[in-house]
């Protein structure tokens, strides 16, 4: 039988099964961790480091960690929070984030997180990278300005046999996606569709079908990222606003 | 000795300009242009995008007209992807682009007129700057009403926009196709029969009241809007089949200064063969011109003028009438006299209410057909009438769905010439015999450009901050008199 353990995150009492990364048990409790590069259900990559919390006093990131008996987990502190932002303006100065005419608007977890962190413009400069459109798929199109190597495509998306049919090339600065080509074909509609379900961001675009979702039935129109969460509290049924 | 007025920079729709005017010896004008002297790339940031970001990218060319930009660009894309030339959507993505498109000259021509040209009109072209604008007809007691009413013109329009394209300012609505949403029930109730003021048949009558306006001041002050800058030229715009006026679609038609047809409702798909553009060393912005006329002659206007000068008749009662009388005022001939321009929003500005409303009784808008596509093809143009003017948008696309070359001819640059000799007009009338520069003079020719194309930092001028800067040369290029839009004075020794 399941063993449930008890933590507190900024002083609330809350319990989770035994093994549970923070940011699940914390999703469980009613308290959103925001997070880009992690997927429920899919093995976490500690990746993008927008969920980092304060474990026991030291910083750490909340997908990778699991939970135990008595973590002290501070979560909605004012320098935690400013870490967070700094790394979405960061992401944003990265690449060429150039929201209002990116289809994903609306729908983009980095847009979303920006505005749910009040971001109005990066306090980093812009890099403004040189960065190519790989359209030669005929599925998908990859659009490299707005990749933040998440590794989401490359972690979730497989074809039959299991094998990844998206992976990085080069590195440090000039790492990108790239469809590996021997699999390439074995890139289904179903899977195409997942990827760019999948991409956080306006990286993989499925073609033609850009902007079919009217403004306010958008992800993120009605609701800022993590109000879901935030919302319900499954275990016990409290509400928060 | 011959001197050179200079205005820079005379703000634009796409960025800023300026004007230099030449006195010769004898303080006479001697030449005039309206340089534009920023260039914006988007023709060339465009490439390499996928086709269907185009409508929703291009649109950031402008913030008081981005329909426009929107629709032409998704008018091009609907050729790409096989949909046909503007007339092969489904009734409800083609009635729902209408609709936002109408909406759009409501609420760009209420702003044009009240917003940026009634200022001129009802306070006097040479009242004090600092109540010449739109707060100034606010709190003059005659004309308060008159200022709400057009900020509420303009209200309504806008919320058309945001009911078909999802946001009132760079929405989505277009798509390769067709639209991405029809109007339900609710929002068609709420803008056909919404509370008072903001419903369709409130906006009828007072576009009435708008004309009615316009044409109580031509009556007392007809020699001015007559002689403020008249000159005979071609006109150029899109007309329906049938020579129906049309904002939306149609057949590209040219008359001369005596209404002689010399573009012969040709499909705008071929454009090319018809219109070149030429590229003069002061300006940015290029030269169109009907090829079979030459540089010479071939230059055209667009905009409502132009438009009242091209369409046979308007197909919507209360706007046709109005369109009688206004064209009785000319014989039936073109009307070329600059000022006019305004009598023919207004006139417009009737028509879109009109349309408007018997498009949001239409049964077709809550249907849910809304994207055709057929053969995918490599190129396409997409052309409208833009509030001040025909718009053309000219794409080509790659197999990969990359757009390859992208060619933009708007309002502003199919107006440039007439823009140009607006301005020398204006310059030989109040600058003639001058050798300083008055704020009166300086608000001339701003208001010559205003017939053609207010745009937002022009409605800042309204407000009284309109970056415009008159510089006076001699023949030997030296300064002798510059004032900018704060109206000091700096002159050189």
């Amino acid at each position: 039988m399941a063993k449930f353990i008890k933590f507190t995150i900024d002083g609330e009492e809350c319990m989770a099964q035994e093994g549970k990364y923070v940011v699940d048990a914390a999703r469980e409790n009613g308290i959103y961790i925001p997070t880009l590069c992690n997927v429920q259900g899919i093995k976490p990559k500690g990746a993008c480091r927008i969920c980092s919390v304060k474990i026991n006093g030291r910083l750490m990131t909340a997908c990778t960690t699991p939970v135990t008996d008595g973590m002290i987990i501070e979560n909605d502190h004012a320098d935690i929070q400013e870490l967070r932002k700094s790394i979405i303006e960061l992401l944003f100065v990265e690449g060429n984030h150039l929201c209002p005419s990116c289809e994903k608007s609306g729908s983009c977890e980095l847009q979303a997180l920006a505005y749910r962190f009040e971001m109005m413009v990066p306090r980093f400069p812009y890099f403004f990278p040189l960065r190519e459109i790989d359209a030669s798929h005929p599925k998908i199109i990859k659009d490299h300005n707005r990749c933040i190597l998440c590794k989401r495509c490359i972690r979730v998306i497989k074809d039959k046999d299991g094998k990844n049919i998206f992976a990085f090339r080069d590195r440090g600065h000039h790492t990108g996606i790239y469809i590996d080509p021997e699999l390439a074909d074995n890139l289904t509609d179903e899977l195409a569709d997942k990827a760019a379900d999948i991409c956080p961001v306006g990286a993989i675009l499925k073609r033609e079908s850009g902007f079919k979702t009217p403004i306010g039935n958008r992800k993120y129109d009605q609701e800022p990222i993590g109000a879901d969460v935030e919302k319900i509290n499954p275990s016990n049924g409290r509400k928060k606003s | 000795m011959s001197q050179k007025i200079t205005i820079s920079p005379v703000t634009r729709v796409e960025g800023h300009g300026k004007v230099s005017i030449h006195l010769d010896d004898n303080n006479q004008v001697s030449q005039s242009r309206l340089h534009i002297v920023e260039f914006r790339g988007f023709e060339r940031f465009v490439q390499g995008r996928p086709y269907w970001e185009a409508p929703v990218l291009v649109q950031r060319l402008c913030g008081i007209c981005p329909v426009s930009h929107h629709l032409a660009a998704a008018k091009a894309m609907d050729v790409i992807v096989g949909a046909g030339t503007g007339d092969g959507l489904t009734p409800t993505g083609e009635k729902m682009r209408r609709l936002m498109h109408y909406g759009q000259m409501f609420q760009s021509h209420a702003l044009h007129f009240f917003h940026l040209v009634s200022p001129d009109l009802l306070l006097g072209i040479d009242a004090d700057p600092a109540i010449r604008n739109v707060i100034g007809v606010a709190q003059n007691e005659n004309f308060q009403a008159l200022a709400v009413q057009g900020v509420m013109m303009r209200k309504y329009g806008q919320e058309i926009i945001k009911h078909t394209a999802g946001k009132k300012i760079h929405g989505t609505g277009a798509i390769p196709g067709g639209i991405n949403k029809n109007l339900s029930t609710e929002e068609r109730d709420l803008l056909l029969n919404g509370e008072d003021p903001l419903n369709a048949a409130k906006m009828i009558k007072w576009a009435e009241e708008a004309l009615a306006l316009f044409k109580d001041y031509y009556h007392k002050h007809r020699d001015f809007v007559d002689n403020f800058s008249y000159f005979p030229s071609n006109h150029l715009s899109l007309v329906r089949k049938d020579g129906a006026l049309d904002f939306y679609h149609g057949v590209l038609r040219a008359v001369d200064a005596e209404g002689n047809k010399i573009l012969k409702d040709v499909d705008y798909q071929h454009y090319l063969n018809y219109i070149a553009e030429e590229v003069r060393s002061w300006s940015y912005m290029k030269f169109p011109f009907l090829t079979e006329l030459g540089k010479e002659n071939g230059w055209y206007r667009v905009g409502p003028l132009a438009r009242l000068n091209t369409a046979d008749f308007i197909p919507s009662p209360k706007a046709q009438q109005e369109f009688e009388a206004y064209k009785a005022h000319t014989n039936g001939k073109p009307n070329n006299y600059c000022l006019h321009t305004h009598w023919a929003r207004l006139i417009e500005t009737l028509h879109a209410a009109e349309v408007i409303k018997d498009l949001l009784e239409d049964p077709d808008l809550q249907k849910d057909d809304l994207v055709v596509k057929g053969k995918r093809m490599p190129e396409g143009v997409g052309l409208l009438e833009a509030p001040r003017g025909t718009l053309f948008h000219h794409y080509e696309v790659n197999k990969d769905d990359q757009i390859t070359m992208a060619n933009l001819i708007v309002s502003t640059t199919n107006n440039n010439q007439p823009m140009n000799n607006a301005v020398e007009n204006v310059a030989k009338a109040w600058m003639n015999g001058q050798n300083e520069i008055t704020e009166p003079m300086m608000n001339a020719v701003e208001v010559a450009i205003r017939a053609y194309d207010p745009c937002l930092s022009c409605a800042t001028h309204a407000l009284g901050k309109m970056p415009l800067e008159i510089s006076l040369y001699n023949n030997h290029n030296e300064l002798i008199d510059q004032m900018q839009s704060d109206y000091t004075h700096t002159k050189s020794s």
